[in-house]
């Protein structure tokens, strides 16, 4: 395996230093909203993470389609990647906008709209993990896994959507909120100012994590293909 | 408007969360790939062995 490109170092180095400067930017630029008082802090974080979160089903769903055309494992990989960290992301954001939820709504959890076609969501990528565990032969896995992932990435549009088409009290940020939405804030300017920069964190710390993951699976192949070479 | 201090309580929990999942994940990477590292050099080993 060959050892970890510079890019990827300097990569590791900027993202640590970006986190930082977002939670600066979220405890000392980020004015305090007069409503929800310190628990709105939680907002930068969440939409930064179920950014992400969504980003990585998507790169998921285009290496699953690019899988399908170039039969290549090393797209398999990547989807797996994706999934993966996507995962971790979107589950993180669920569990940050429960505790939101609770001092804003009255309850950790709703099933309104936004938060069942997320929970839908995670559950259908978690099923990915589970199913493919199942299927031995490697081509027919990663077949599988291409149509599965492509298929699962209708629900992120839904998701994504459900705040603007279904009555809800989940808040929209960007856009014009529903009747009956509660929690919902006027941004200032430094508050969407903190908000695209976490965004544009997420993103930088996804592309590392990312490329952590591809090289482990790329490591795992290698560990596997030794060992079916000592098997024969 | 949500109490001061509630407000705060739930900022600290929602951060905790935040940090200690990434955190775990980030581990978990580590972890596994030093098993794999573990596991390619065993393999190396033993076909050295075998050659």
């Amino acid at each position: 395996m060959k050892p970890q490109p510079i890019f990827l170092k300097v990569l590791n180095v900027v993202s640590v230093l970006l986190f930082l400067a977002t939670l600066s930017m979220v405890f000392l630029y980020a004015p305090l909203e007069a409503t929800m008082n310190y628990v709105q802090k939680i907002f930068y974080l969440h939409i930064a993470n179920a950014w992400v979160g969504m980003l990585g089903f998507i790169a998921a769903a285009a290496a699953g389609v690019i899988y399908l055309i170039k039969h290549d494992q090393k797209w398999d990989n990547i989807e797996l990647a994706a999934v993966e960290i996507s995962l971790v992301f979107f589950l993180i954001a669920i569990i940050s906008g429960s505790i939101w939820a609770r001092p804003s709504w009255g309850a950790y959890w709703t099933w309104e709209p936004r938060l069942t076609t997320a929970a839908i969501l995670e559950m259908v990528y978690i099923a990915y993990l589970l199913l493919r565990q199942g299927i031995d032969d490697p081509d027919r896995r990663a077949r599988f896994s291409a149509v599965y992932t492509i298929v699962g990435s209708i629900s992120v549009p839904i998701t994504f959507m459900s705040i603007r088409l279904f009555r809800t009290i989940h808040p929209v940020v960007i856009g014009t909120n529903s009747a009956s939405s509660q929690g919902s804030f006027d941004m200032t300017s430094k508050m969407l100012a903190t908000m695209f920069f976490a965004l544009f964190t997420f993103s930088v710390i996804f592309v590392t994590l990312f490329w952590h993951r591809i090289r482990l699976g790329q490591l795992a192949q290698q560990v596997e293909q030794l060992k079916l070479e000592e098997l024969q | 408007m949500i109490a001061f201090a509630t407000s705060i309580k739930y900022m600290f929990a929602g951060y905790t969360v935040i940090l200690t999942v990434l955190a775990f994940y980030i581990v978990s990477l580590f972890f596994r790939w030093r098993n794999l590292k573990r596991d390619l050099h065993t393999l190396h080993e033993i076909q050295k062995k075998s050659l």
